[in-house]
């Protein structure tokens, strides 16, 4: 890691637009769950169902299957790709530098991102369903946690790749993980959200099955797949930054 | 003292070839790299900064390629065409960075001494994204030369300027290339590559046209004819003279002086003294009135 690089990073990363991107998914994560808690407290019923199944719903669902991954990739793609299509990435690559380093270091700075706008929020989130830290709450946040690893090194590889990251990205978050899932569930093996849900499976033990949480993926698969995802992109990633020509004409 | 050596290089993007059979040598000094746009320099350029390897030939530093092997860069400054930068930051930490991010080991003096060189201390705490494009010139060259490299690039330095700051640029140049660095700019504007370059290296359509210092590679093209001014003791004896011998296809008289067609340029040289001697005339100048580079670019390129 580089601390300048991952200083540069950061602050194209925070700078003010995007900030107010990174913040409104957080903001409407918690506002549904401070609206639910305050209408449970009018609603008997509402009350019950929270407890039940409302809790792990929106954790998974909105948390885990939608903040994650459009954080995922706005700090993914947004860690490096903007660098590389203005061109600006050429002021860290004429440098003496590691590829890899300033990859890792982009990543760090990307689940850094992550973790304060998505498993953060997620904790609170659980803790205002559930009033607990344990449990349910633990549970989500290291699905979110694993989750936003995979989705930074993912995108982050994609933003490498390609100048058509994001549009890319989208369309894997929102067609092929949330249609196709559904639609055909052989997709559903290839997700990190349901990767990510073995995990919390894990966590959750024996209340997995009475919450209705299930992953698509064994704890196994789901893990190894987190694993190549998150070391693989990473590692391909320094690899294709080394490799990257510059054209030199704008 | 670094050079450069680029031998027979072609660079290719599928069927399109922006570079074609280029050899050259980059030694200490200024070197002007001249041409039109879309003749090649940039990807020239990119190639000897490492970023863009050759389709065909070799790109060496001191018989290192430089490809692949961002140690070079300890000895290389590259200053970027495009303006781009990391603008949320000031110019002050982003030349900082620059010093840090190359491991110096004082790395506030090394940034400090690049902003003063640049002559922007007085805007280095403002944000990047509000400096005018010669701010960002200067910052992009304070960063180049932050490490103190050997070798320093620049692509089109000049775009944007105002004549001041082309001026200023131009004479930091100069002194860069007077303590012994390997310096190239690239540019399409005859007049700057005329001013600082000591030596000149022409693209045009992708090919090496000339090389050399550009009244040498004027010299070279002896096919091209070549115009004189030249005042004597007795202007239309030396017209009468002159005509009569056959190196020359015109002459024209008027109140400054002879002005005179060359067409073989060897043998009118050595002529003109033989016949103004053999008929006592002084030549009081004798002065070549085309010999800018405008002239000779667009020889080249018509060629």
């Amino acid at each position: 890691m580089n601390p300048t690089v991952m200083q540069l990073t950061a602050r194209s990363l925070l700078a003010r637009r995007r900030a107010l991107l990174l913040l409104a998914l957080p903001v409407v994560l918690l506002g549904l769950c401070a609206l639910a808690r305050v209408l449970a407290g009018f609603d008997d019923g509402l009350a019950e169902s929270i407890d039940s199944g409302f809790a792990t719903n929106l954790l998974g669902s909105f948390g885990i299957g939608v903040v994650m991954p459009l954080l995922g990739l706005i700090a993914g793609t947004g860690s490096i790709g903007p660098e590389i299509d203005e061109g600006s990435i050429v002021y860290l690559l004429a440098k003496p530098l590691n590829r890899y380093q300033i990859v890792v270091s982009k990543l760090v700075v990307a689940v850094g991102v992550l973790v304060a706008f998505g498993v953060v929020p997620v904790a609170v989130a659980g803790l205002v369903l559930t009033g607990s830290l344990g449990g349910i709450t633990a549970a989500y946040t290291l699905g979110a946690l694993v989750a936003g690893v995979a989705y930074a090194a993912l995108f982050l590889l994609l933003a490498v790749v390609t100048r058509n990251a994001v549009v890319i990205g989208l369309v894997y978050a929102l067609v092929w993980e949330s249609l196709l899932g559904t639609l055909a569930p052989g997709a559903q093996t290839l997700s990190v959200q349901q990767w990510a849900l073995a995990v919390v499976e894990l966590v959750l033990g024996d209340d997995a099955t009475l919450l209705g949480v299930e992953s698509a993926v064994s704890l196994t698969t789901g893990v190894v797949l987190l694993l190549v995802v998150a070391l693989g992109c990473t590692a391909y990633a320094g690899r294709r930054l080394q490799a990257l020509r510059l054209t030199g004409e704008a | 003292m670094a050079t450069i050596d680029l031998a027979q290089v072609s660079r290719w993007y599928g069927n399109v070839v922006a570079v074609n059979d280029v050899s050259m040598r980059l030694e200490p000094g200024v070197t002007g790299l001249l041409g039109p746009n879309g003749a090649g320099k940039s990807t020239l350029i990119t190639m000897m900064a490492g970023f863009l390897p050759p389709s065909a030939g070799s790109v060496t530093l001191d018989g290192r390629a430089l490809h692949g092997d961002p140690s070079v860069y300890r000895e290389i400054g590259l200053v970027p065409e495009r303006e781009e930068m990391y603008d949320a930051v000031t110019g002050w930490t982003f030349v900082l960075a620059n010093a840090r991010l190359h491991r110096l080991p004082d790395p506030e003096a090394a940034a400090r001494r690049a902003i003063d060189t640049v002559e922007m201390a007085d805007a280095q705490d403002r944000d990047i994204r509000g400096y005018s494009k010669g701010m960002k010139q200067r910052i992009k060259m304070a960063t180049a030369i932050v490490h103190d490299p050997t070798v320093l690039l620049l692509d089109e330095p000049f775009n944007g300027m105002d004549p001041r700051q082309r001026l200023h640029l131009m004479e930091l140049l100069h002194r860069l290339g007077d303590e012994g660095r390997t310096i190239l700019f690239s540019s399409h504007i005859l007049e700057e590559v005329e001013q600082i370059a000591g030596r000149i290296e022409v693209m045009v359509a992708g090919r090496h046209a000339a090389s050399g210092d550009f009244r040498e590679i004027r010299r070279l093209m002896t096919q091209r004819p070549h115009q004189y001014m030249i005042r004597s003791s007795d202007d239309r004896a030396l017209a009468a003279a002159v005509i009569a011998d056959g190196s020359t296809s015109g002459v024209g008289l008027d109140g400054d002086g002879v002005h005179v067609q060359a067409t073989d340029f060897a043998a009118f040289v050595h002529a003109l003294p033989r016949l103004a001697a053999d008929r006592g005339i002084r030549l009081l100048e004798v002065r070549p009135a085309d010999e800018s580079l405008e002239s000779v670019f667009s020889y080249l390129v018509t060629r």
